[in-house]
């Protein structure tokens, strides 16, 4: 699935007093298959902008094209596009209402008209797939699980519908670190398996920079830079100029460098900041 | 779509309608409910018209955001009018099947009509110009009096101040849950009324545990910074009257006068 957003613009309140510029004038093309990052500031126009990717909110004016076609066109049916394009809302554990889990992961496929015996394996596979025992938890009610639970299972809601792309709207927010980095990596492995799109949104660099293909970094409505992380973090005055900070480990890095010690400066990972600097060692040594 | 509600909504600006105290507001309101009721005859509504687009005008709040405000109860607008029109015994103009519509009824239609819409967007203006916190102010202080019957005015004063302020956050809410739910294929606008009701239900479960989730903590946090009633609290802004309120006042039961002289002589 390719994606196109050409020059999309949104405003929030129109002709009222609390009108506010949300998307302006956006153009990202997305390959197939591409993990994205997408990162700003509370306020920048990211959620509105995965919004806009499901047709949740329609765009003032813009086209987003979607393998070849274009759903801001009124005449394209939205179940087709929500088919195609999940979406993992904020806080998703907030939309949870069925009395079990399995009835509640199922409401997707239901909605799209799925067999029954189709709907059986998609729930378990997406249940299992998020890391929870389909057996122990299928019967429970949604909301005696924990925190990090109820996540997880409000995630599978949206992946049991099997959309080719899938976007994530800060789905670590809140979580402690344990449950976080088995969230990022259940989201890892679902990319590696099924090479669908992924748009991770986020406002931690740490979180996606090791994920991501690219980042797409937003600021007040518009974006402000698109690069493999590597070229992103090159600029990490510019960032810190927008409230965004790089990883700490590059930020070593680029000190280290700084200094004039010939190390590479595109690291995000605690172990490979060690390889590099213990061969830095290693050679001074000689 | 859940943004068109306007009652309970507040328009910042800065005119001498939103600067008014808003004791005199409230009573402003009741004096012009009053009078509106008293209406015998469409020459005592001109007078009402002209006051409350002079308010309007003064208020500085847009005439579109009024009119946004009566669109969730035009059908009620709507039933009124046929009701009256089709009820009413007299003179018949046409005819539709068993209905009659009479100039009496035309007539008492479009008067009730009137009323009606009138009654909306003078209720709404005070909300519109009036920020929630000053009309609870302006509430607790107006009850007052009554608290030597037993009335918990600051309580009761509280218990709005926390709805009102909590209408926009669970619009806000209401938006965000639908989202997610039509997200995962939920359709809230298609179907018969079963089904229609049937899919509130994916939206109206997480409203009600949200709300309750926020009473909760909101309780918490208040008792957390020894929140107990209104016994010895001060207040940071007292309410005073200004030249004004005076005239606003005067005014307001100047137009009273009016539609009374109209009615009984």
């Amino acid at each position: 699935m390719s994606i196109r957003i050409e020059n999309l613009k949104h405003v929030y309140n129109k002709n009222t007093p609390f009108e506010t510029i949300a998307l302006d004038d956006v153009t990202i093309a997305i390959e197939k298959g591409e993990f994205i990052g997408l990162i700003g500031h509370t306020g920048s126009g990211k959620s509105t902008l995965v919004q806009h990717l499901n047709g949740i909110l329609k765009p003032m004016s813009g086209k987003i094209i979607i393998n070849g076609l274009d759903i801001t066109d009124k005449k394209v049916k939205l179940r087709e596009v929500r088919q195609k394009v999940g979406l993992v809302f904020q806080y998703p554990e907030h939309q949870l209402f069925e009395e079990t889990v399995y009835k509640d992961v199922a409401f997707g496929p239901i909605n799209l008209g799925l067999s029954e015996e189709e709907i059986d394996q998609r729930v378990k596979e997406a249940i299992e797939w998020v890391g929870l025992n389909f057996d122990e938890v299928k019967d429970k009610s949604p909301f005696e699980l924990s925190g990090g639970q109820k996540r997880r299972v409000a995630i599978a809601g949206v992946v049991a519908m099997k959309p080719d792309v899938l976007i994530l709207d800060e789905p670590t927010a809140g979580l402690d670190p344990k449950a976080r980095d088995d969230i990022l990596e259940q989201i890892k492995n679902l990319h590696d398996r099924y090479k669908m799109n992924i748009i991770l949104v986020s406002h931690s660099m740490e979180d996606i920079a090791r994920l991501v293909d690219r980042i797409v970094v937003m600021h007040k409505g518009k974006i402000a830079l698109i690069g493999k992380p590597n070229e992103v973090f090159e600029k990490a005055e510019f960032l810190e100029s927008l409230g965004l900070g790089i990883p700490q480990i590059t930020t070593l890095m680029n000190r280290l460098k700084n200094l004039g010690i010939p190390v590479r400066n595109d690291i995000f990972t605690i172990e490979e900041a060690k390889k590099e600097i213990l061969h830095w060692m290693g050679r001074k040594k000689c | 779509m859940l943004r068109d509600i306007t009652i309970g909504q507040y328009y910042p600006a800065d005119s001498c309608i939103h600067k008014m105290d808003p004791r005199v507001k409230i009573l402003a309101t009741f004096v012009y409910i009053t009078a509106l009721f008293i209406v015998k005859h469409f020459v005592a509504y001109t007078y009402i018209i002209a006051f409350i687009a002079g308010t309007i005008l003064l208020s500085k709040v847009p005439l579109g955001y009024i009119v946004r405000g009566l669109k969730p109860l035009f059908l009620i607008i709507l039933f009124t009018f046929a009701i009256n029109m089709f009820m009413t015994k007299g003179e018949i103009l046409y005819q539709i099947g068993p209905l009659d519509i009479t100039k009496e009824g035309l007539y008492q239609a479009v008067f009730m009509a009137t009323r009606l819409v009138l009654l909306i967007i003078g209720t709404s203006l005070l909300t519109l110009a009036t920020s929630p916190i000053q009309l609870t102010d302006g509430i607790e202080k107006l009850l007052n009096p009554f608290k030597k019957i037993g009335v918990p005015a600051h309580e009761l004063a509280m218990m709005m101040t926390i709805a009102l302020r909590f209408i926009p956050t669970l619009l806000e809410e209401t938006d965000k849950i639908m989202k997610a739910q039509m997200a995962r294929g939920a359709d809230f606008e298609s179907g018969n009324i079963i089904n229609r009701a049937k899919s509130l239900v994916p939206l109206l479960v997480p409203l009600f545990i949200s709300a309750f989730r926020r009473a909760d903590e909101l309780a918490m946090a208040m008792e957390a910074r020894c929140y107990r009633g209104g016994e010895n609290r001060t207040r940071m802004k007292e309410l005073s009257l200004h030249a004004r309120d005076y005239i606003g006042g005067f005014i307001t039961m100047l137009i009273l006068l009016a539609v009374l002289i109209n009615r009984f002589f």
